[in-house]
């Protein structure tokens, strides 16, 4: 009978690059620099490390594919090292290997890495693949954006819930300033600049009804994580150790998109994927137990829909939460703490892992300026694909008590 | 009785006032003004002679069994693809039988008036019961040009048979000139024409009467008889003329459509002849000339049957169903006769798998889904297990047509962000009546106009171009409805193949 994953693994160390326009680097040498603290964060050597994952989601812009590009650039001694990718969720899934890497007893310290490089295109936006994105779904797939696939998110909300559209678009406007205000607390943000509500109402229309400041940044980067059990890192006199309290996945089946009851107004996956993590954590009630959230708010309506799919705010209700603060730095559950997506910017592969980051950082009272008062449980949601066709993953953090 | 069964037609919903092309270029060619009167039909930049081909068909075989056509031959001399059947693109997206005959017929603007001649002839013979007979232009011109007023976009399709003939074909006279009005050579995109006086004088005013009093003369008709007189002439004064001289009184001629629509090449004699069946009354006359390296002509009697033939949108439909604009740049970038700077996010690979479109061809061309037998649950696309998360049945889905199955808007956007020919890119997800649902582009609309709960009908659209490779790829939009659906397509249902 499976028991689950909760405190069987703890995070040794960690690490982040600073995330935005990185023209002075590309992937091989964020990894380093994300790696460079995580190894002193953790107190271990390369030598220690013995198995690896890699996420890392657009190769053609990045660095090709295999994990062998991080096996060469960290220059780790002729270990295991597996590439995943799994959309924007390609960070979660490479802590998701490592972690059950020790879980399993195979190993004592796993290294998981996440990284993307998206400035070496030569245009705003993700890469359009064209028919490099599958053979048969290049001949029928509209030729959509990201920010117009998670627009019908808002079109099918506002109609299903009879809300108003300047109601609606104030509501996805508050969760874009509170995120900036967020993000300016944070160096290593990739926008650091606080807007006001006004200035997000007035910026033009990327994919109707999503505005430009609805949008996260494209950023570089890269993240990773040191994880090891509790009693090794005990042994290596680690103190308030962070362990992990749940850890799930939950992958479309197809039910969203050509089923008929999907209102294509929230993310199917993201319901019971948070179900399945509050099991798994031992959490009844999200909304009194959780403290702070790191959220996929890859746009706007993204993060809005999500604290409902997280079974936070109720149906039809999270405008409402927004606009009362819930959600804020000095709200019930502070969200995107860190500047999410939104402002602390979004390399696919880095972006899980750098949710995980922010959520040790506060756990181990070492996010600065950002610190909350004593949290108990983070929560970090990372979604990759469309509303109607994703990988939703979520994992739920926690002191080791 | 040999004759037509039922009539179909298509003009794009776009219509180009031609005082705009005058107003963009009456600087650069003034006597554009002499022809600047109206409107011409534009097709939209995803469609194209195929695709116009298809719309005409479908609506000609509203009600009809399409298990019942033997053959389908395409007529036109802008066809997608120069070596590719086109006809059996068209097949495919109607879902016609595999064990069917197909041509495309080509090379001169009497390619429409000879098709059908050759399809009545083949019924006629008895070696087929039923051929769909389509004809489709979407001729290409430099800017400022005559031609570019005159020339319109439309396809017209007739369906021949031996059983509820609802004209009787009474016969054809057909005459062959290698007469260059004009010539597009085989590697050119544009038509080198001669001077309009000679082509009026020595080419339409001498073929056409030949071949029309030819045909009275076979079959001991006069004009007298004759109700309607359906024929093509890009010159008015020359149209009248013409009739005239054969005895016609202006009442007995059809118009020529271009103040509405324009000439639409090799589909122009049929789509008038849509349109003159349209009004026509049991035994009346018809006679339908094609002019083109010679004329053809051809003599029908109205039926009694045609008050029973099923309803359809037919040419008043199609010309009712319009957007007029005065933007003649759209134009110009919709056929590619400006280049503006697309960006580099327009460079992806746009390479096409010929093995994928093949297995997946009644999917990607007919837009043919599943229904499980085992719960009922339409679908798309049709896969081994059933989507319903209860039952996942394996194997268990029927052939589903979701081509004619009414839909509405369940979410949708307008995308700025993604290429586009016209932005901003409107797509949405799409929910069928009955059930089925999936991600689709939108067509023929104003982003501003769009709603969730709206009808769409589908349409077949080229989904993309590769120029690189000269590949065009074909799949299915939604047409958001502005009007409420028309009775003949409300009533219908899905419709399960057998």
């Amino acid at each position: 009978m499976a028991t689950g994953i909760k405190d069987k693994v703890a995070i040794l160390g960690m690490g982040c690059t600073r995330f935005g326009e990185r023209w002075d680097m590309g992937a091989e040498e964020l990894m380093v620099e994300a790696f460079q603290e995580c190894l002193a964060d953790a107190g271990i050597e390369r030598k220690d490390i013995q198995a690896a994952w890699l996420g890392h989601c657009l190769e053609e812009v990045g660095m090709g594919k295999s994990a062998a590009p991080m096996g060469v650039a960290l220059r780790l001694p002729h270990i295991g090292i597996t590439r995943v990718e799994n959309y924007c969720a390609t960070g979660t899934e490479a802590f998701r290997g490592a972690v059950y890497g020790v879980a399993s007893g195979a190993y004592d310290i796993c290294l998981a890495m996440g990284v993307e490089k998206l400035k070496d295109t030569g245009y705003g936006g993700l890469p359009n693949p064209g028919s490099g994105f599958g053979s048969l779904t290049w001949q029928w797939f509209p030729n959509a954006s990201a920010p117009g696939f998670f627009a019908q998110i808002a079109t099918a909300y506002a109609a299903n819930h009879g809300i108003a559209d300047k109601d609606l678009k104030r509501s996805l406007a508050h969760i874009s300033a509170k995120s900036h205000a967020n993000g300016a607390l944070n160096p290593k943000a990739h926008l650091r600049r606080p807007v006001t509500i006004d200035q997000i109402l007035a910026s033009p229309i990327i994919a109707y009804p999503l505005g430009l400041f609805d949008c996260c940044g494209v950023s570089d980067g890269a993240a990773c994580a040191v994880v090891t059990t509790p009693e090794i890192a005990r042994g290596l006199g680690k103190k308030d150790l962070v362990s992990v309290k749940a850890l799930q996945l939950s992958v479309s089946s197809g039910y969203e998109g050509a089923f008929n009851e999907w209102q294509g107004d929230n993310f199917y996956t993201a319901g019971k994927c948070s179900l399945a993590a509050y099991k798994e954590a031992g959490i009844t009630n999200p909304r009194e137990e959780i403290g702070m959230v790191e959220l996929h708010d890859c746009f706007s309506i993204t993060e809005l829909v999500t604290y409902e799919d997280l079974h936070i705010s109720e149906r039809g209700n999270a405008w409402r939460d927004v606009l009362d603060g819930f959600y804020d730095r000095n709200g019930k559950i502070p969200a995107q703490i860190d500047g999410g997506l939104k402002c602390f910017g979004h390399p696919i592969g880095a972006s899980g892992l750098r949710m995980i980051y922010e959520m040790y950082l506060q756990l181990s009272g070492k996010a600065g300026e950002r610190q909350l008062a004593n949290p108990r449980y983070g929560l970090t949601h990372n979604l990759g694909g469309f509303p109607h066709q994703n990988v939703c993953a979520i994992t739920i953090l926690g002191g080791d008590k | 009785m040999t004759g037509i069964v039922a009539y179909g037609a298509y003009i794009p919903r776009l219509r180009l006032s031609r005082l705009a092309i005058y107003q963009a270029m009456g600087w650069f060619a003034p006597a554009l003004i002499m022809v600047a009167q109206g409107e011409r039909s534009m097709c939209n930049f995803d469609e194209d002679s195929l695709t116009m081909a298809v719309a005409a068909a479908r609506d000609c075989l509203t009600g009809m069994d399409k298990k019942a056509v033997d053959a389908a031959y395409l007529c036109s001399t802008t066809l997608p693809f120069a070596d590719r059947q086109n006809a059996s693109i068209m097949t495919t997206a109607l879902n016609l039988r595999d064990d069917i005959l197909t041509a495309d017929i080509t090379s001169s603007q009497r390619a429409g008036t000879t098709g059908l001649i050759a399809a009545l002839d083949a019924v006629r013979a008895g070696s087929r019961r039923q051929v769909l007979l389509t004809a489709t232009d979407k001729r290409e011109t430099k800017p400022a040009y005559f031609y570019e007023m005159w020339f319109g976009d439309g396809a017209a399709s007739l369906l021949v048979g031996d059983e509820n003939v609802i004209a009787e074909f009474l016969g054809s006279y057909s005459v062959t000139h290698d007469f260059v009005d004009h010539y597009r050579g085989a590697d050119r995109h544009y038509d080198y024409m001669w001077e309009e006086r000679w082509v009026r004088e020595e080419g339409y005013a001498k073929f056409i009467p030949q071949a029309v009093q030819g045909l009275l003369d076979k079959l001991t008709l006069s004009m007298q008889d004759v109700g309607k007189l359906v024929f093509p002439c890009l010159f008015k004064a020359e149209h009248r003329t013409i009739a005239k001289g054969l005895g016609a009184a202006p009442a007995q001629v059809m118009d020529t459509m271009h103040d509405i629509c324009g000439e639409t090449g090799a589909a122009h004699p049929l789509l008038m002849l849509t349109a003159a069946l349209e009004a026509a009354k049991p035994g009346e006359l018809i006679v339908v000339a094609g002019f083109g390296q010679g004329c053809d002509a051809l003599a029908f009697r109205v039926t009694e049957h045609i008050t029973k033939l099923s309803p359809r949108r037919g040419f008043k439909g199609a010309l009712a169903d319009k957007r007029p604009t005065d933007n003649y740049m759209k134009f110009l970038k919709f056929r590619e006769l400006i280049q503006p700077e697309m960006g580099i996010r327009a460079e992806a690979p746009a390479q096409t798998a010929m093995t994928a479109l093949w297995r997946n061809r009644r999917m990607l061309t007919g837009l043919v889904g599943g229904k499980c037998r085992a719960c009922g649950t339409p679908q798309f696309p049709k896969q081994d297990y059933c989507v319903n998360p209860v039952c996942c049945a394996y194997q268990s889905q029927d052939d589903y047509e979701f081509a004619d199955v009414p839909a509405q808007i369940l979410s949708f956007t307008g995308d700025l962000l993604a290429v586009s020919v016209d932005p901003p890119a409107v797509y949405g997800t799409v929910q069928f009546a009955g059930g089925g649902r999936f991600l689709a582009d939108f067509t023929d609309c104003d982003a501003q106009d769009v709603r969730v709960g709206l009808p769409v009908k589908m349409a077949f659209r080229r989904r993309f171009t590769d120029s690189e490779r000269g590949f065009t790829g074909y799949f299915w939009k939604a047409v958001p409805q502005s009007q409420p659906q028309t009775a003949s397509t409300e009533a219908v249902a899905g419709k399960e193949v057998q």
